[in-house]
């Protein structure tokens, strides 16, 4: 493996390289900021690199290889991270100019964890301002495009995260999901996207947005690597009460397990106003795992259609209480007042894009006195079936299959002008939130434009295993 | 679902946010448009629905304890690094009660 052909080293193949010493992780390190900073004004997929931390992460990879030492799991790999994430000593925007200087004290646990594999963070990742929004249209600092149609959008919240893979200038990345910002940005640009198990991987230093629904998760061109990201940050984290104790599984010995015999469940609400070419590619990528010996059962999960109604009262409800923190005291930004509670509201009128400001009025108007019960309890009342809709088809079904997106990416600018036509773009990834199932895209064609079409795949509760064992062999037979 | 300027401005107010007077017209919209479509939920008997407020699965009670052991966490200047105003030791915020 040459470090030349930056854009199709894999976890794998660095690991080799490294051992081989065909070339080390500071020539790697060099050569992809290189590489990122040379690419980045195609796509705006970075709104920070960060050499220094790269460079001295890869020297203590080559330390460790030159005494011989065993190597991390990510030794030497190169990994975005979106700027929902905080990083110690590292800007963190959120995309918001709220946030334009702030630079975080910590790091979030997921990051802590793959730095101690070896990974090397060569950068920020660009993304909607505090992860609102379906198209990476919403960050303060300018639009993230689709490097497989730069007219396009990458997808949101996490574009610059799905875009740097897809690019070639990250190996894997960090995302985060709150109703789709991981699987619909993979789907829309031809990567693999996980969102685990609510409470796989801790939220310590993930910014809240909807902290019932917030994930973190991984990118990567294939599904191996994700698995090997996954499996490097996930368990039990003392700093989030709501990280999960379940026994992490073996992912690379169990998703290489033939899926002969598994039931695989298509959930007929989540075919019904696809695009005629959506349609086709996901239903030619569901005869294939059968041919791979899965029985295909076609299932209901009858509460879909409330789904997008749900998430939109209970994500803004959280998101208001979550963003009333940024009030002009603590971080960074403020808009000077004589009184108190004028420097809140021009700090926060100032600070805020239209669509934070929008889904924080939507959220304060559901919690407000007097709608609480008709919208919020309502709605808590509406996840709890939707949640039951997946325990019931799990009783039948090993995983569950569907399309991530009814359509593939759309223009820039399409959509900017309507918010629930926008909103509308999630409805196959909202459930996954709101039951808190581990749900992936993987690629699985493209439109008659050549642009990438995601099959999403939905596992039981912190079966991630039988989540990757479908991709796994799916990636491997396509 | 209408939601009149009047009605956006009161719950500006409590999410303590300036608007201008295009963002107010604007959000007049939009809010009663998604309000609108969220309207759908009422079709549903949820009557005997709990509520779910978090995703929540088996551990023992005290399975999110841990032993009482002091341990280091941010310092004073962290902590205070990101303010835009502060001195000794403490955020600075404009003047809350006025004594004159």
């Amino acid at each position: 493996m040459s470090i030349t052909s930056l854009s199709s080293l894999t976890i794998g193949t660095i690991r080799q390289g490294l051992l081989k010493k065909d070339f080390s992780a500071k020539e790697l390190a060099e050569a992809a900021l290189a590489f990122a900073q040379a690419e980045n004004p195609k796509t705006n997929a970075y709104l920070t690199f960060s050499p220094e931390r790269a460079l001295d992460a890869a020297a203590k990879v080559d330390a460790e290889i030159a005494k011989g030492s065993p190597i991390g799991a990510l030794a030497g790999v190169p990994l975005g991270v979106k700027d929902v994430i905080v990083t110690k000593g590292l800007r963190t925007t959120c995309g918001s100019r709220m946030l334009e200087h702030y630079i975080p004290p910590y790091d979030a646990t997921a990051v802590t964890r793959l730095e101690e594999e070896g990974a090397v963070i060569i950068g920020k990742l660009n993304c909607d301002e505090f992860a609102m929004g379906s198209s990476n249209e919403n960050s303060a600092f300018g639009l993230v495009r689709n490097p497989r149609a730069l007219d396009r959008v990458p997808g949101g919240s996490s574009g610059g995260s799905a875009a740097a893979v897809a690019q070639g200038t990250a190996v894997v990345t960090l995302g985060s999901d709150t109703g789709g910002s991981i699987r619909q940005p993979a789907s829309f640009c031809g990567v693999v996207g996980v969102t685990p198990t609510y409470g796989r991987v801790s939220r310590y230093g993930l910014v809240a947005f909807a902290s019932s629904l917030d994930h973190i998760g991984p990118f990567a061109r294939n599904v191996e690597d994700c698995a090997t990201v996954l499996k490097a940050m996930a368990g039990r984290d003392e700093q989030d009460s709501t990280s999960a104790f379940a026994p992490i599984d073996d992912y690379h010995a169990l998703m290489k397990r033939s899926v002969k015999g598994l039931t695989l469940g298509l959930p007929t609400e989540y075919f019904d106003g696809l695009t005629s070419e959506t349609g086709t590619v996901i239903e030619a990528a569901v005869k294939k795992l059968e041919s791979l010996g899965c029985t295909i059962r076609k299932i209901s999960l009858p509460h879909t259609k409330y789904a997008l109604s749900c998430y939109y009262i209970i994500a803004t409800a959280e998101a208001s209480s979550n963003l009333a923190r940024y009030d002009g005291v603590r971080y960074t930004m403020r808009s000077e007042s004589a009184s108190l509670s004028d420097m809140y509201r021009k700090t926060r009128g100032a600070g805020f894009g239209a669509e934070v400001k929008r889904r924080i009025m939507l959220g304060t108007y559901v919690l407000s006195a007097g709608y609480y019960d008709a919208y919020y309890k309502k709605a808590q009342q509406v996840r709890t079936l939707i949640a039951r809709d997946f325990s019931d088809a799990f009783k039948d079904v090993d995983a569950i299959l569907a399309p991530v997106s009814p359509f593939p990416a759309f223009k820039i600018g399409e959509k900017v002008d309507d918010p629930l036509t926008m909103y509308l773009s999630d409805i196959y990834t909202l459930t996954g939130d709101l039951a808190g199932v581990p749900c992936m895209s993987v690629p699985c064609g493209t439109s008659g434009d050549g642009l990438p079409i995601g099959l999403q795949i939905f596992a039981k509760h912190f079966d991630e295993a039988t989540m990757f064992r479908v991709a796994w062999n799916y990636e491997q037979a396509s | 679902m209408n939601l009149t300027e009047k009605d956006v401005r009161k719950v500006a107010d409590l999410a303590n946010l300036n608007l201008s007077d295009e963002e107010v017209a604007r959000m007049s919209h939009d809010l009663g448009h998604i309000l609108t479509h969220v309207e759908q939920l009422n079709a549903l008997d949820t009557s005997k629905v709990e509520p779910m407020a978090q995703v929540l699965f088996d551990a023992d009670e005290t399975a999110t304890l841990r032993e009482d052991i002091p341990h280091t966490t941010l310092s004073n200047k962290d902590a205070l690094a990101n303010a835009q105003l502060s001195g000794a030791g403490y955020y600075k915020v404009p003047k809350v009660i006025d004594r004159t």
